[in-house]
């Protein structure tokens, strides 16, 4: 074990019944150390976040009164179950909409030169990093009655159409402040496909468009998967954004989690909500793991983060 | 292979819809109006000086440094350890960590949030400008330990060796050798941990009290429960503050990167 962290030529255990004390003290120093480093960080996640995490597992079982009360009021009290669906419909479209103008971009930055390249990178970095509060409040200003966008529809003969308190604004400013979670795992996938391969395609004979269908997008795929389920999962538990230019009558889960847990102190009802978006979460970066390779939601916070990889 | 124009039209639209709507913020701020009509009227910088000297919006202001720097000695120092355990670990160890360490990021923030609202509660966290700012530091370690580990992973394992092999004890090595070498990680993961905190608002506004509300939950009351156009000007302000020297970090990044694998 210890020689495969240590290049040091350690002795074959078999063959040196009494190994030098030297390496063998220095490997259990290293893995001392190791575990004494990583222990603050470790066990303060523990206690702010796995333990309080697990209660809200255990409390949706068990609060107000033990059973699957709180699991099965969401699908019975009538107003949850629409919540649900409207949650899951503005996820996938934000989901779509982002594949949609993500997936052209991505692919732009790969044939683009280095500075265009490097312009359009910080352009996607740009939302990445402006306050969450800027964005939303400009979305406010943009969607709201008499705002830019509704003139804008005015224009072209739709008067009248209300986007702020509704839930196509909602997911009209969700796309955007998403779109960036969208774009740089497809990018990191494009980034790696041979541009030849087309070219050797179309020399084959196939065209342009077939070209792309059968060699380029099987092999972005991936990124796809990476870039869509990051999205979905993100646009299922988004708070600011609905709560800002929704409605409390067009409620999404976050919304709900949000009056429950601060105004009701109702944590079981919330857990157990909670613990539904957890699941859909897990479920949808497994799924993304196995299809498209480790680490796809760290990969683009990696990216984001400026960590080179 | 060249890029069809349709293409790089479609490009373009899409770079616009990245970065234009959050520009309305700036003519915003200078409005004279007491709505958020856009575009604006007329012009004033009553907004600016509303930020600056009422006390409302100073406080927060004041709470919003107070938290951030707090989260960024914590999430630095943890995760900055954290980083150089992991790198003593075996790949498999290592990588069941880094999971452990990383899964405040894929967790959704709504559900962090009631999660230690619950827990604040019980141990009278709620409404403390330190239970933000350690409920910050979970959100903004997984930063500082991808930051730190990318660095490590750059480094040759072979300079610490030499190190120890030429007399330098565990400490002088750690001083002299791996702390410079991974100080880029560690400052960019804290200007990551500063960031993340100064604009967090689901977490701070779950914890809020009356006398800690920090800029971003003060800018979310600002359009829910009053109409109060100093947002703009706020907003304004993190753009600059905020969005201006992470884009010269990355850029400066990828400038020193590049250079470096060539």
């Amino acid at each position: 074990m210890p020689a495969s962290t240590q290049p040091v030529d350690a002795p074959p255990p078999a063959a040196a019944p009494a190994p030098q004390p030297g390496p063998r003290t220095a490997a259990r120093r290293r893995r001392v150390a190791a575990l004494l480093l990583l222990l603050p960080a470790c066990v303060a996640l523990f206690l702010f976040f796995v333990l309080p995490l697990l209660n809200i597992v255990v409390g949706s079982f068990t609060d107000p009164e033990p059973g699957l009360g709180n699991y099965v009021a969401l699908f019975t009290d009538g107003y949850t179950l629409a919540v649900l669906g409207r949650t899951l419909l503005v996820a996938l479209v934000v989901t779509l909409a982002g594949l949609l103008l993500g997936y052209p971009y991505a692919y732009m930055m790969t044939l683009a030169g280095p500075t265009t390249r490097a312009v359009m990178v910080t352009v996607v970095l740009v939302p990445f990093w402006t306050s969450m509060m800027a964005r939303n409040f400009a979305w406010m200003v943009l969607i709201q009655d008499g705002g830019v966008l509704q003139k804008l529809f005015g224009l072209v003969g739709l008067d009248g159409v209300t986007l702020l308190g509704t839930t196509t604004g909602v997911a009209l400013s969700m796309t955007q402040v998403l779109l960036p979670f969208m774009v740089l795992p497809l990018f990191s996938v494009m980034q790696q496909i041979d541009h030849r391969l087309l070219l050797a395609g179309q020399s084959l004979g196939a065209s342009r468009l077939s070209a792309f269908r059968k060699v380029y997008l099987p092999l972005s795929l991936p990124g796809v998967v990476s870039g869509a389920s990051l999205v979905f999962v993100l646009a299922l538990g988004f708070y600011v954004t609905p709560a800002l230019l929704g409605s409390p009558q067009h409620a999404l889960i976050a919304q709900v989690i949000s009056v429950r847990t601060r105004e009701l102190l109702d944590f079981g009802g919330a857990g157990a909500l909670g613990v539904l978006i957890l699941i859909v979460t897990l479920i949808a970066l497994a799924a993304s793991r196995r299809l498209a390779g480790a680490g796809s939601a760290v990969a683009a916070h990696a990216v984001a983060a400026g960590g080179d990889r | 292979m060249k890029a069809r124009l349709w293409l790089k039209i479609v490009a373009v639209l899409v770079g616009l819809f990245l970065t234009v709507p959050t520009l309305v913020v700036i003519p915003m701020s200078f409005s004279s109006s007491q709505t958020f009509q856009f575009p604006p009227s007329g012009w004033s910088l009553q907004w600016y000086e509303n930020l600056f000297t009422s006390p409302a919006w100073s406080t927060a202001i004041r709470n919003s440094l107070q938290v951030a720097l707090v989260t960024t000695v914590l999430a630095t120092t943890l995760g900055t350890a954290a980083a150089l355990g992991l790198n003593r670990l075996t790949p498999r160890v290592r990588g069941v960590a880094t999971g452990f360490l990383l899964s405040p990021i894929i967790i959704p923030n709504i559900l962090i949030a009631l999660v230690i609202f619950s827990a604040f509660l019980r141990l009278s966290l709620n409404g403390t400008l330190i239970g933000i700012a350690i409920a910050h530091t979970a959100l903004a370690l997984p930063f500082v330990v991808i930051a730190v580990t990318a660095r490590l992973q750059g480094m040759d394992a072979a300079l610490q060796r030499a190190g120890s092999s030429l007399g330098a004890g565990p400490f002088s090595v750690f001083r002299k050798i791996t702390l410079p070498l991974a100080l880029p990680g560690v400052l960019s993961g804290a200007i990551l941990a500063f960031v993340t905190s100064f604009d967090e608002v689901v977490l701070a506004l779950f914890l809020q009290s009356p006398s800690t509300l920090t800029l971003p939950v003060q800018m979310f009351n600002s359009v829910t429960v009053q109409i109060d156009p100093t947002i703009s000007a706020a907003s304004s302000v993190m753009v600059l503050l905020v969005s201006v020297p992470i884009l010269l970090a990355q850029v400066i990044g990828a400038r020193r990167g590049k250079a470096g694998r060539q």
